[in-house]
């Protein structure tokens, strides 16, 4: 049996309002409030983020590749996946691969993995998917757009959801679409969009698996899939004879909004969060054709130990108060450049440095124990020399020691950095910027975890390293 | 170890005016506070056999000893440039002291120097720190806030308890350079001024936080056997230490930020040098590194000027004023005369040396009584410290 064997999410913690964002146009709300990545957050950091989610307790080590899906990677030449995969600690033979360039990029990466298991290729494959799409400012899509990501992992031990039925359909239209030079996104004419886009190729895809699956739309417990604006997927569903009330997969439009590649997945996480044994989930995905699945959930789901998923992460939230903040995080806006730089980054000392940097390893002393971080080659201690096992932080928590809020140090459109000097329990200190916090609610003994994200684009390259902040509530961050 | 005390003296110094020179260059501050060295000392640029120089800023200041050989002339001599951070003044001087007790050179000179308003930015910047990636973001006011909020935490203090603490240092520093002609900021602040100014790195306040100029200060330093043929009243040094902690602060398991060893440690060498028992009793005076004025209350801790955790009755009770049992940056200190890194150990020397000598510019401000004044910068994240002390007379 081959299927889902755990599943992950991330939201980042800002919200905006889409009444703040309608009334900066003088223009009409799609009302609720949509989910906004920080200035230092892109897919590949969110990507860590539900990568981690997913990995709760499962041990890196034996992951054999990690697929990364988004319309919009960071680099646009250079791999995601490899980079998140390092980050995660995975083993260097793990398989990479980058998905791109389509709303079914997530899915292709999903029906990519299961043939990998399904191949012998390997037992494990962490799918995550990812998006941080740009709208054209004052668009419907500015405000119905949102950030977050999620993954599965795909196997055969211990399948939480096993892949009944897997189909797949090209279809070749312009309906959305970004040229090569293009920062928004440009979509036809509504109509055409939606009624021969999304419409008929979801109605075909659903209608197909159902077949191939000998069911009926009624044996289906839920039916999840993404929903372009408020109103189509509810039509869908009514159209192919779905229950919308007890069937039909909330959107996340009104609270997160339409995350791109990572959408499915998202409403699929939320699916399976509820998901009891025996249930029936038909999961489709729309982009210049469509994919179907049909999952049938196991016993195995009540042994899963949940990590923040899509859940934990709605309720952990914070109001961005400012559209222009919106556009600015994202550079769509050019805020006042803060302070410049000093010091010289380097490709080649940040490529040497990735255990502590990219890995958040930090050196335990085999002679008396000390640990610290980064990692150090002489014992800060008892001074033995290249004595020392390596630690894995990124995954623990530790409490704030020190901290000042720093008004010079951060960009204009967020101009407090709160530097925090914090120690995990072990006794190994941490120097970082604290993200996603209120900072005059910042103390010392503040619960922190770290949490990926880009620093900055020194070298021309962009340089991640871990912040902290402070416990999203809704459930532990599990390694 | 040995000990320095009474082996070499300076025997002239000088000191440019410090604040926002804009129509000066750095060679231009040079020359400045050389030349008035060159006079005190009864000396030229010929007779110099060595230079050691504090410099911090490449290469907008200069690289090498360039700045030096380049403006001055010094021809065919050793210039030897220390980067230590904001010590690297008084390790120039301790450097230039070293060489002449040495006995390889009689008469040598310790130059520090700093065009920071030439860099085009206020403050030191930000990146403060050694890795482009780790400390990405840090700040000075950030490394220094660190401080302020450990104290803080440690002793129980509220923000509020805790910012008129040092509050009053920063008050008392600007009442000392209202009176300093050469200091940048010559005004004096009230206790209200400093606890409703802006927020730079909290707790820190702007009047927590020094200024930043350009300025340059000199030293002619030569063999204390010797130093009678320059002047009357040269100034002998007794002791020095310098300490440098391994390991950053902010990475630095079970470091508690209250106090440093750096600091610890270069007092403890420069006071056995100097046979100093009772720094409290001994020191007349003091000039120490109040790059932010947290930084100054943990040095009064920590060189055991007050004991430990009790900083704030000293505080309270006038002791370090500069009528109180023990005046600090009788100057106005970094507070008023800003930091123009390289150049502040030797400008803090300077002070030292002129009261010294009964020489200080306004006779309001001079000192009774003193025969030996300690100066001290402290560097880098902070993890560096360095420390002279210094007599008016042999013995």
């Amino acid at each position: 049996m081959i299927g889902i064997t755990s599943f992950g999410a991330y939201i980042p913690m800002y919200r905006l309002s889409r009444d703040t964002i309608a009334k900066a146009w003088g223009r009409g709300s799609l009302k609720g409030e949509r989910s906004v990545a920080n200035n230092d957050e892109d897919t590949l950091t969110m990507a860590v983020e539900a990568g981690s989610d997913c990995l709760k307790d499962f041990d890196r080590q034996k992951v054999d590749g990690l697929f990364f899906a988004t319309t919009n990677a960071p680099y646009k030449e250079k791999l995601s996946a490899g980079l998140a995969a390092t980050v995660l600690d995975f083993r260097e033979n793990a398989a990479t691969a980058d998905f791109a360039n389509s709303l079914r990029a997530g899915t292709a990466a999903l029906r990519a993995a299961i043939d990998g298991v399904k191949a012998g290729s390997g037992e494990n494959y962490l799918v995550v998917t990812s998006d941080c799409r740009l709208a054209s400012p004052r668009s419907d899509q500015e405000q119905l757009f949102g950030d977050g990501s999620a993954a599965v992992m795909v196997g055969a031990d211990k399948v939480i959801a096993s892949i009944e039925t897997s189909i797949s359909m090209n279809k070749e239209i312009v309906d959305v679409w970004r040229n090569d030079d293009d920062r928004f996104v440009r979509m036809g004419e509504g109509r055409f969009v939606v009624n021969e886009g999304y419409m008929a190729t979801m109605k075909e895809v659903i209608s197909r698996a159902l077949i191939q699956s000998k069911m009926e739309a009624s044996h289906i417990t839920k039916l999840v899939i993404p929903s372009p604006d408020f109103r189509s997927s509810t039509a869908l569903a009514k159209k192919l004879g779905f229950d919308v009330a007890s069937q039909l997969q909330g959107s996340l439009l009104d609270s997160v909004g339409h995350c791109g590649a990572a959408h499915p997945f998202l409403l699929l996480v939320s699916a399976l969060e509820e998901a009891k044994p025996g249930d029936t989930i038909l999961m489709a995905s729309y982009g210049d054709g469509a994919d179907a699945f049909v999952l049938k959930v196991t016993e195995e789901i009540e042994t899963l130990k949940g990590g923040r998923g899509v859940k934990g992460h709605l309720e952990s939230k914070k109001a961005l108060s400012y559209y222009d903040k919106m556009l600015s995080f994202r550079g769509i806006l050019e805020a006042a450049g803060g302070e410049p730089f000093r010091l010289f980054p380097s490709a080649a000392a940040y490529w040497r440095d990735q255990d502590s940097i990219l890995k958040c390893y930090g050196s335990k002393c085999k002679e008396c124990g000390r640990t610290q971080f980064p990692i150090q080659r002489i014992c800060s201690e008892c001074r033995s020399k290249d004595a020392y096992e390596l630690v894995r932080y990124s995954h623990k928590q530790g409490k704030v020691f020190t901290f000042t809020r720093d008004q010079l140090a951060g960009r204009s459109d967020d101009p407090v950095v709160v530097q925090t000097v914090f120690e995990t329990e072990d006794g190994a200190r941490f120097y970082l910027m604290m993200t996603d916090c209120d900072p005059e609610k910042v103390k010392v003994g503040l619960p922190v975890e770290f949490t990926f994200r880009r620093i900055y684009e020194g070298a021309n390259f962009h340089n991640y390293f871990w912040k902290c902040r402070p416990l999203r509530n809704g459930g532990a961050n599990h390694g | 170890m040995g000990s320095i005390k009474d082996k070499i003296a300076i025997v002239g110094m000088g000191c440019s005016k410090f604040g926002e020179r804009w129509g000066m260059g750095a060679g231009d501050l040079v020359i400045e506070s050389a030349y008035e060295a060159f006079e005190d000392a009864g000396v030229g640029p010929e007779d110099i056999e060595a230079c050691w120089v504090g410099q911090m800023y490449a290469p907008v200041n200069g690289l090498g000893g360039s700045t030096i050989a380049d403006t001055l002339k010094l021809r065919n001599i050793p210039i030897i440039r220390n980067e230590n951070w904001c010590t690297a003044g008084h390790i120039a001087l301790i450097e230039a002291a070293l060489a002449v007790a040495s006995g390889v050179y009689d008469v040598v000179m310790a130059i520090g120097v700093e065009k920071l308003k030439d860099t085009g930015y206020p403050g030191l910047g930000t990146g403060r720190g050694m890795n482009p990636v780790y400390e990405a973001r840090r700040t000075a006011p950030g490394s220094f806030g660190l401080i302020a909020t450990s104290y803080f935490e440690k002793y129980g203090l509220s923000m509020e308890e805790g910012k008129e603490i040092i509050g009053k240092i920063a008050v008392k520093n600007h009442r000392n350079g209202s009176m300093s002609p050469k200091a940048h900021f010559r005004n004096t602040i009230t206790l209200e001024k400093v606890m409703n100014a802006p927020i730079i790195a909290y707790p820190l306040g702007l009047f927590d936080c020094c200024g930043n100029s350009d300025g340059s200060a000199c030293a002619i330093i030569t063999r204390a056997d010797m130093a009678k043929n320059f002047r009357e009243d040269p100034i002998y040094m007794k002791g020095f230490g310098i300490s440098m902690d391994a390991v950053l602060p902010h990475t630095r398991p079970g470091f508690d930020w209250t106090s440093f060893e750096a600091l610890k440690n270069s007092s403890r060498q420069a006071y056995e040098m100097a046979g100093i028992k009772k720094p409290r009793e001994e020191i007349d005076l003091a000039e120490v590194h109040d790059c932010f004025s947290i930084t100054e209350l943990a040095i009064y801790e920590d060189f055991g000027f007050s004991s430990r955790g009790r900083a704030r009755e000293d505080i309270d009770s006038g002791f370090f004023e500069l009528e109180g049992g023990l005046p600090v940056n009788s100057d106005g200190g970094l507070k008023c005369f800003g930091h123009p890194v390289g150049a502040s150990g030797l400008r803090m020397t300077y002070e030292i040396y002129k009261q010294l000598q009964y020489k200080a510019d306004l006779p309001e401000r001079q000192i009774k009584n003193v025969h030996r004044g300690l100066s001290h910068t402290f560097g880098g994240p902070p993890q560096l410290s360095a420390v002279g002390v210094f007599g008016n007379e042999k013995g």
